[in-house]
């Protein structure tokens, strides 16, 4: 069932999707399962060396979901304890010069040297819907989850704006608007903060069969879009045939956004200016790495205790089966 | 005979719960918030993978526990002990929240995902079933009746 920005939660929705909550944790998990990074996730493709950074993507972005940004109820709720700020963006709607609820996507420019030469590359910057999205994977509260078609989507009306997505993404890509969502009707002084909002990938045209706006807005064909291992081996070929440098395949576990740069990222990253909304391209170990190997240890921990018991491996003498010395 | 089948146990059951509700509460961003972090000491509760990491270690913990447990029960413990309501209600609690940690642990794993709608039921009714099983604890300490058996008669 795709979650749809339009769509409210009421409470007879709530209790039925629940119901079928409770027969989902009933069933075989298989039932419902499927690989990450398989054929039917979509991955992005964008050859630097084409972006000019004319910004009609972001154009195209910011015009097409703006029917999805955040319309905050104010004031905002006196936040307890006072440590909790708002994060107001609703009166900087025109920034585009990084990430905001209101600007989902925008264009990072580095000047840098390489080969003896001066190089400008732009480089058109978002979610790059990883393969095993953290965000998706770590939100307490499963507002942020991943399409079959690869999407990572943060769904508005569930999410509280705790804004643990945006700590626990390696790139801090979501960006938080207070006022506005569930936690208002919840306990709006005490807990959440808003919602956080990033690239949904325009999913709603996907799910037509279209393409996202920022590719088809590109004059100059920077971007495109297919199956994840096509697009992957696409990119390999466009790295390795112009002698450019591949980022997104291997970054935190594997992305689904290749970009290929005729400049090494190392140095890109270097000349690029950084901070909030303003994220990185340094390499990216897995986040889930450990949570990954973790998994065995719970899987195999009640087959050792069923064997132990069975065994009667930890018997304890008379402290055992409840007598006494 | 005393009022458990194995105090030991009872003891690690203990240790590993009060570690799970810890490190569970962690996974939401209220240690920060609410200045707990900042005692000296408990910084690290503000870490989200590093709680989660914990968070991991003490459910597989508390699975072995449950295992040995079960295969005790299977075994023996059945015929001298008999579960208590309150017992009960926890043995299915622990139940519902072994099997929404599973799927939880599953869909962290590379190799696994499920849709978004199956996601948040999963994690509302892990989080869900772990505050019913704290007020069954607290429920079961108010009544005297913390163990989960007693002797039959």
């Amino acid at each position: 069932m795709p979650l749809t920005t339009n769509t409210t939660l009421s409470r007879r929705g709530f209790l039925r999707a629940l119901g079928l909550g409770g027969l989902t944790a009933l069933a075989p998990a298989a039932a419902q399962a499927r690989p990450k990074g398989s054929e039917a996730e979509l991955a992005t493709l964008l050859d630097l060396s084409k972006c000019v950074g004319c910004g009609a993507c972001v154009a195209a972005c910011r015009e097409g979901n703006a029917p999805k940004f955040p319309e905050p109820v104010k004031p905002f709720p006196t936040m307890v304890p006072a440590r909790s700020k708002p994060e107001d963006w609703s009166d900087k709607r025109e920034v585009d010069d990084r990430l905001t609820p209101y600007n989902w996507l925008f264009i990072q420019s580095a000047e840098v040297e390489w080969k003896g030469e001066k190089v400008t590359v732009h480089i058109p910057r978002r979610c790059l819907h990883c393969v095993n999205p953290p965000c998706a994977n770590l939100c307490p509260w499963g507002a942020a989850g991943k399409q079959e078609n690869g999407i990572v989507r943060i769904n508005d009306q569930v999410c509280l704006g705790g804004a643990k997505c945006r700590d626990v993404c390696p790139w801090h890509i979501p960006q938080r608007q207070t006022g506005v969502g569930l936690y208002l009707k919840l306990l709006p002084r005490f807990g959440g903060n808003g919602v956080m909002y990033k690239c949904d990938r325009c999913f709603d045209l996907v799910a037509r069969g279209q393409e996202p706006r920022c590719v088809t807005a590109c004059p100059f064909g920077v971007q495109s879009i297919g199956p994840r291992p096509e697009m992957l081996e696409r990119a390999r070929a466009l790295a390795r045939d112009t002698g450019g440098f591949l980022y997104g395949a291997e970054e935190n576990g594997g992305t689904n956004t290749f970009y290929v740069s005729p400049v090494p990222f190392d140095l890109l990253d270097a000349a690029l200016d950084k901070g909030p909304g303003r994220p990185h391209l340094a390499s990216v170990a897995d986040s889930m790495a450990d949570e990954t190997n973790l998994a065995w240890a719970t899987l195999l921990a009640p087959v050792a205790g069923l064997a132990a018991g069975t065994l009667g491996l930890i018997a304890r003498g008379g402290k055992e089966d409840g007598h006494d010395k | 005979m005393t009022s458990r089948p194995a105090p030991w146990l009872s003891r690690l059951y203990l240790a590993a719960v009060a570690g799970l509700a810890l490190t569970g509460m962690a996974q939401m961003p209220i240690f920060k918030r609410y200045y707990i972090a900042d005692i000296p000491g408990l910084g690290w509760l503000a870490d989200y993978y590093l709680t989660n990491k914990l968070h991991y270690g003490l459910a597989a913990l508390l699975l072995a526990v449950l295992g040995y447990a079960l295969a005790r029960w299977l075994k023996d413990w059945r015929r001298r002990w008999r579960l208590t309501a309150l017992g009960r209600a926890r043995v299915l609690l622990l139940a519902g929240l072994a099997v929404s940690g599973g799927l939880r642990v599953l869909k962290n794993r590379p190799d696994w995902s499920f849709d978004p709608l199956t996601v948040l039921l999963v994690d509302w009714i892990h989080l869900g079933l772990a505050a019913l099983l704290g007020l069954a604890a607290l429920a079961a300490v108010l009544a005297r009746c913390s163990a989960f058996v007693r002797p039959r008669d």
